[in-house]
């Protein structure tokens, strides 16, 4: 099924995949799976988006289809929001997600890092100023938290504040009493996650098979 | 230096006494039976020292009058526990001996360290012809030696990593031990073929059986090495869950093996009656481990009344979980790995916190001494038994072993490398391949092997062989080799809030996109496993049923860590002096902060020490008596704790946005003071203490990662819990204190929000937390009484350079009142 619906598409899929590394079979299943989102239409809007019901419960939802509608999220230097995106730019995000493969270089593993903490910095620094400040840290905090019933505003931003604390910590050593910690820059944030998989943590197995039927 | 190593020396000598005379302790207890034995009739065939020792006393009443004894000795009546404590007391006093001069273990695994000592040990008792203790039956090693072992890793199983990867573990344990058992079963009895070799006796059967005893691999020391080398998570818990899961299969290959060795002839059905029990076998193991699991959980739920037995019902309802799988002959080991990670989460969330310890510690104790029995008597029985060495086949068990275990990897890995979102390269093969040690469940399994196996004597040889090749050769250079390969690692100890928030962040990316990709993974069940336990699970099984997220508890921790770190150093709140510990601290630091480091006098030290335990301990004490901490320990801690940290947050927001604290409005950091000839060290400290803002964190960190928070001794428990009792203390010693503190400051009673901070912010008014943020919030409201007037510094301390603020706020969180809509609201 899936295999028949790509053959016709085949050669845009040959650029599309030269451009986000996908093989032809994950194409095609996106491909699909991006029309049924879509409702047979060429493009995407947010309220699609919000119609998924298996999303419907991430706490972090919202910032999950913002990064699909975030220029800078589709790998050419352009900033802004967009109000549609096509199958290209879908397949860009996704791409994101690609999992680093076995035989790679240290060059080539550190620039997939940087590129999905980018990813990942992008989601957090909402206004784009290249600093992700306390009000955008404690934003991403309450909404990881908005699912957890009573805890409340309050713990969430004590958390936040906490966890800038420790930015601060981490990245500026010892401040003086009469600094002040502007916000975490992308220098920071790699620095911050330093340990932290990332490579092998924001990867998902892009399946060759279709199993979108089996989806809502 | 010189003198430790002396000393250490000297331990060593006094711990290789202490052995020598345990040694000693030992064999004159056992030779008391013997030198009994010319006494006795000698109508009883001497076959079994033990059995000659029951019959014993009964010789005496007849040469014997019946006369009140002034001195007996019963030796027989206490032998069984005598001997078997003074084996653990050996061995546990081995265990120190290692760890006394560290690098040994670091180098040369436990186990190989303990087998030598057992080789010893067997070799003087050869010498003296003493018989190996008969202690190691089969129904000692099932019923009471192999359940601690399994529950010891089933309870510290990490069990993120293990469900993230659960397919490959099972693929690995099940599927790897059948093909070692049948692939190094076939081949040995292709060998056997053979007539040169002449072992043409053993069957296809016994070969099986002997196969499949020597496929369990047993990585404690792997997993020793891969968790000090920081090897990534993947390798880890395949290796770990391997470990666990193919005891299973393999006591069940063992039963059924030992079982069809028995038959003269097998015919095909049964084979497929073989497969069929494997099912049944495995799928009913875990049916109980679940139940049982849940019963405990269930039952953890009504014991806070009972505090003191709580860890019982977690060792006897595991225990029972596999005496009962034992009744029915499934397999008992995945009964009690079940039941084990069924109940650990919820039990521990249940019981206090110092019965959640107590467990931990039981659960590893009782494996320790389990496993460094079977280690000591693979030892000993490697001397003193007899063996029959045969070259070819001990040989030939070697090699398959290895090229089936190679094999099993390389082929295994390629089959489920494409259903892994991280493919385990070449390298992380070789890690697994070469971790697979045999240890001490194979020795246990083969040593027990019903003595109607012909050839029981060359399995036991063989597996001794393998053993100790293993343990030795492979044990000793995994580490080089590892590091050598430079096989990728993981940072285990992130344990920072950002990384936690971060980790769930990742999470749920992943689990959206993947909702957006129409695709299911484990993200998928987790979620969908996360509501169901949030709705019923937790409803039936908790007492304090809220769903808590993970980042909040890992806040709690680090809050909780931040407490005692806050009274280690104390900023003035609990008392205005520091204790020992942060005089230790406070060097360390010093040295960070390249400031001239102090000495104190030791009257000095003396009197803050006076002072701690003069305001601290008793109030401690008080407290322990009011708030009754049996009922509610846990969430009164941590509640008190997060208002503990809305106080210090709020006092670093106000101190930096308000410029109230003296030591904010003089200059920059400590190294521009000092300490005046006459000046009073308790307010010189109470002082400095005040301009640790960004030192706090830092610490926290530097403490965190020390601590070496470990996934598998999964450190929870390592939190000292009860230096809580003080944080809640009533407010008037510390008052007294740090008003003498500062004998030129104003009292603090004189403006409601008093410059010196010291007494009122951090004693009896903690509840007061909560209004105080709120305060921040409202800034019209509350900010008038905060401005206090400006105050000249105390008196003992000089600033050398009065540069003060006219940069604005120190609290490094907050904008300038210009920057930020916020920052200006708060100032």
């Amino acid at each position: 099924m899936g295999a028949l619906q790509s053959l016709p598409g085949q050669p845009e899929y040959i650029g599309l995949a030269e451009k986000t590394g996908f093989s032809f079979d994950q194409i095609g299943v996106l491909h699909k799976r991006f029309k049924q989102l879509s409702h047979n239409e060429e493009t995407l809007r947010r309220d699609h988006f919000n119609e998924i019901p298996d999303l419907a419960c991430n706490p972090i939802r919202a910032q999950i289809i913002e990064a699909f509608f975030d220029r800078r999220n589709y790998r050419q230097n352009a900033v802004g929001m967009v109000e549609e995106i096509s199958f290209e730019e879908f397949l860009v995000v996704m791409s994101h997600f690609r999992p680093p493969s076995p035989h790679m270089t240290e060059e080539q593993r550190e620039s997939v890092r940087r590129e999905k903490l980018r990813f990942l910095f992008n989601m957090h620094d909402t206004d784009n100023d290249g600093t992700i400040t306390l009000e955008e840290y404690r934003h991403v905090v309450e909404e990881l938290l908005s699912r957890s019933g009573a805890l409340g505003k309050e713990t969430a931003k004590s958390i936040a504040d906490a966890a800038m604390l420790e930015v601060a910590s981490i990245s500026m050593g010892h401040m003086e009493p009469d600094e002040f910690y502007e916000g975490i820059t992308f220098e920071h944030f790699l620095k911050l996650l330093d340990g932290f998989e990332i490579e092998s943590r924001m990867s998902i197995r892009f399946l060759n098979m279709d199993t979108t039927t089996l989806c809502k | 230096m010189g003198t430790s190593i002396l000393s250490e020396v000297w331990t060593q000598r006094g711990v290789f006494c202490m052995l020598l005379l345990l040694l000693l302790c030992c064999f004159s207890g056992k030779c008391e039976p013997q030198e009994s034995k010319p006494s006795t009739p000698a109508n009883v065939p001497t076959v079994k020292p033990l059995h000659n020792q029951i019959n014993a006393p009964q010789a005496f009443p007849e040469e014997e009058r019946a006369s009140l004894p002034v001195f007996t000795m019963d030796y027989p009546r206490i032998q069984v526990p005598f001997e078997f404590t003074l084996w653990v007391l050996l061995a546990s006093f081995a265990k120190i001996g290692f760890h006394i001069y560290h690098k040994i273990t670091i180098w040369i695994p436990e186990s190989c360290l303990l087998i030598t000592i057992g080789l010893i040990v067997g070799a003087i008792m050869h010498s003296v012809k003493e018989e190996p203790p008969a202690v190691l039956s089969s129904n000692v090693f099932f019923l009471y030696m192999l359940p601690p072992i399994v529950l010891d890793s089933g309870y510290f199983m990490p069990t993120r990593p293990f469900f993230e990867n659960i397919g490959t573990v099972l693929w690995y344990a099940v599927v790897g031990t059948l093909w070692n058992s049948i692939g190094i079963g076939l081949s040995l009895f292709a060998i056997c073929q053979f007539e040169v070799f002449g072992v043409q006796d053993i069957n296809l059967q016994e070969n099986l059986l002997f196969a499949s005893i020597i496929s369990a691999v047993d990585p404690v020391a792997a997993l020793n090495v891969f968790e000090d080398i920081g090897v990534n998570e993947q390798i880890y818990i395949v290796i770990f869950g391997e470990g666990l899961f193919n005891d299973a299969v393999t006591v069940v290959l063992y039963s059924m093996f030992a079982f069809l060795a028995d038959l003269p002839i097998v015919e095909s059905s049964d084979v497929f009656l073989g497969v069929a029990r494997f099912f049944v076998v495995g799928f009913g193991g875990v049916l109980f481990g679940l139940l049982f699991g849940f019963v405990a959980a269930f039952t953890t739920r009504f014991t806070h009344n009972v505090r003191q037995i709580e860890p019982l019902f977690v060792f006897m309802y595991s225990y029972l979980a596999y005496l009962v799988a034992e009744l029915f002959a499934i397999s008992s080991v995945l009964a009690i790995i079940t039941c084990a990670i069924t109940m650990k989460y919820y039990v521990e969330e249940n019981v206090s916190q110092r019965s959640c310890t107590t467990i931990r510690h039981v659960v590893k104790m009782l494996s320790t001494v389990s496993e460094t029995l079977i280690f000591f008597f693979l030892g000993v029985v490697t001397i003193t038994s007899e063996h029959e060495w045969n070259w070819a086949y001990i040989l030939f068990t070697l090699l398959f072993a290895f090229i089936w275990r190679g094999l099993g990897i390389l082929v295994l890995t390629q089959i489920i490398n494409p259903f892994r979102t991280i493919q385990f390269t070449f390298k992380d093969q070789f890690g697994l391949a070469y971790g697979g040690l045999r240890g001490a469940i194979c020795f246990a399994l083969v040593f027990t092997l019903p003595s109607n196996i012909n050839r029981r004597n060359l399995f036991v040889t063989a597996s001794i062989a393998i053993i100790i090749f293993t343990v030795f050769i492979q044990g000793i250079s995994i580490r080089p080799i590892l590091e050598y390969l430079n096989i990728r690692k993981t940072n285990k100890d992130l344990n920072t809030i950002n990384v936690e928030i971060h980790t769930r962040v990742m999470e749920h990316v992943v689990c959206g996109i993947e909702d957006l990709c129409g695709q299911w993974s484990h993200y998928y069940w987790k979620d969908k496993f996360k509501k169901f336990n949030d709705r019923f699970l937790r409803r039936i099984l908790l007492r304090d049923n809220r769903a808590e997220s993970s980042i909040v508890s890992l806040y709690k921790k680090l809050e909780l860590q931040n407490a005692i770190d806050l009274l280690d150093t104390p900023m003035g709140d609990i008392s205005a002096a520091p204790s020992i510990v942060s005089l230790h601290d406070e060097k360390k630091m010093e040295k960070e902060m390249s400031r001239p480091k102090k000495k104190f006098l030791a009257a000095d030290v003396r009197k803050m020490h006076d002072i701690l335990s003069k305001n601290m301990y008793k109030i401690r004490q008080k407290t322990m008596a009011y708030t009754n901490k049996y009922n509610l320990p846990d969430e009164s801690r941590t509640r008190e704790i997060l208002i503990r940290r809305h106080a210090s947050i709020r006092r670093s927001l106000r101190a930096g946005s308000f410029h109230e604290m003296p030591a904010q409005n003089i200059p920059k950091s400590q190294k521009y003071y000092s300490l005046q000839p006459g000046g009073d060290l308790e307010s010189a400290f109470a002082l400095r203490r005040r301009s640790h803002g960004g030192g706090e964190v830092d610490r926290l960190s530097a403490r965190l990662q020390s601590s070496g928070v470990s996934l598998r001794s999964s450190s929870r428990s390592l939190v000292p819990m009860r230096r809580l009792n003080t944080i809640k203390e009533s407010g008037s010693a510390g008052e007294q204190s740090a008003t003498s503190a500062y004998p030129h400051a104003p009292s603090p009673g004189a403006h409601r929000r008093a410059p010196v901070p010291a007494p009122r912010r951090r004693s009896s008014d903690w509840a007061e937390g909560d209004e105080d943020l709120a305060d921040l919030e409202h800034p019209s409201g509350g900010v008038q009484p905060l401005r206090p007037p400006q105050l000249p510094p105390p008196r003992g301390w000089l600033p050398e350079n009065q540069d003060p603020r006219e940069n604005g706020a120190g609290n490094p969180l907050l904008r300038h009142s210009s920057q930020g809509p916020r920052g200006s609201g708060r100032s």
